[in-house]
């Protein structure tokens, strides 16, 4: 149980995907304007995240390791994850109309998104097994979510600030990120 | 000079990082020093210039409804074969570069050449295309990383041990960490916007003026 602690709280807090990993930060900048456009994207990231992190570690644990293939794996996984993002949107749109209303645009902006062949990566890099796997890209994506969360309410804020014309939208965002990174710095030696 | 006018537009007025905001992920991560980055610049550039001359080679040949998949599988293997490579005979640089390296095949600069440059043109200007945005790129990711290692680190190390150390007496460590990285791009991305108004406000006075 403490090993699962220490994936969870290393994965959300000291190495936050976005904050100290710089994963996903088209997302993190692109969807972070509005809260509750934020908070769609990142439950469809933990989603994905999560499916990504079963079916990678499954076929590279399996399939590719025992046949001395773990070279083909950057290969593999990005088509596994296309694959998986076009076939879960297909099972949302028909199982889930009200769901896909809220979650269907985000889905095909993931397959792109770094933080997903991030995690299955390094998965695999560290050797995690299939539990450990899981439990680390649940808890990635809940890290991603949580700054995403905390980005957009900064930046509703930020739209009633007086902000120089230079740094406009984008630039601030990237200030206020640093400050959010201070804050996640203070974690590091927690576990 | 109009190449050099053309030049000077695809790196200050359109350069893919600072302006169009493409590949950000990898000049945050791997800017701590200029080895890194130049480093990291050099695979983007292979992968970019084969990718794009592969892709611009077969452009006939693909399904348009498949062509993504195609791309990015190709895209892939040229990954590949920079890990590999690395690994084999820059082992000490493939440990600092780590995951970044793998993920250049979601970088979405070279998807993006892929589909708006390589697909519609001929495989020489494809090549061409491919080593310009790549230097693009490389640029923008050392001039990053110029800033955070004099000012993180008091250092300015370009390979191995060629480079001038002890700039700073009390350099601020904070730049060279992660959070220091997002401050760095920030004021950066604020700079070249002021640029770019700036020009847009001179054009703007120019057409008044001509009124």
């Amino acid at each position: 149980m403490v090993d699962y602690m220490a994936i969870i709280i290393g994965a959300m807090f000291i190495n936050n995907f976005v904050l100290v990993r710089f994963l996903g930060l088209c997302p993190f900048f692109g969807v972070s304007r509005k809260t509750s456009s934020a908070l769609g994207m990142g439950l469809a990231v933990i989603f994905v995240m999560t499916v990504a992190s079963v079916v990678t570690s499954v076929i590279y644990i399996y399939l590719l390791e025992p046949r001395g293939l773990d070279f083909m794996k950057i290969v593999v996984f990005i088509l596994v994850i296309a694959g998986l993002v076009q076939l879960i949107e297909m099972a949302i749109r028909k199982y889930s109309p009200d769901l896909y209303k809220s979650l269907g645009i985000f889905l095909p902006l993931i397959t792109t998104n770094c933080a997903v062949l991030g995690v299955a990566l390094l998965n695999v890099s560290t050797d995690y097994g299939l539990i450990p796997s899981v439990v680390n890209g649940l808890a990635s994506g809940a890290g991603f979510t949580l700054a995403l969360l905390i980005m957009s309410g900064v930046r509703e804020r930020l739209e009633l600030a007086d902000v120089p014309e230079a740094f406009k939208d984008i630039p601030v965002a990237f200030v206020s990120a640093m400050f959010m990174g201070m804050g996640f710095a203070g974690f590091s030696g927690v576990v | 000079m109009p190449i050099l006018a053309d030049l000077k537009n695809a790196i200050i007025y359109s350069n893919p990082v600072f302006v169009l905001l493409l590949g950000l992920c990898p000049t945050l991560a791997v800017t701590t020093s200029l080895e890194n980055a130049l480093g990291m610049g050099m695979c983007v550039i292979f992968v970019l210039v084969l990718s794009n001359v592969t892709i611009s080679a077969i452009k006939n040949f693909i399904p348009h409804q498949v062509r993504i998949p195609v791309y990015i599988v190709i895209i892939a293997t040229y990954v590949t074969v920079v890990n590999l490579a690395m690994e084999a005979y820059l082992p000490d640089l493939y440990d600092q570069l780590g995951l970044y390296l793998e993920l250049i095949v979601v970088n979405c600069i070279i998807l993006g050449r892929a589909e708006a440059f390589a697909s519609r043109n001929s495989v020489s200007s494809s090549f061409v295309d491919g080593i310009g945005v790549g230097i693009g790129w490389t640029l923008a990711a050392l001039l990053v990383s110029f800033i955070r290692g004099v000012m993180g680190n008091g250092s300015i190390i370009i390979w191995g041990d060629i480079g001038i150390r002890g700039i700073l007496e009390t350099p601020a460590t904070a730049i060279g960490l992660p959070y220091g990285g997002f401050l760095t791009v920030g004021v950066l991305l604020a700079a070249f916007a002021y640029i770019g108004n700036r020009k847009k406000q001179k054009s703007e006075c120019k057409g008044v003026e001509r009124w």
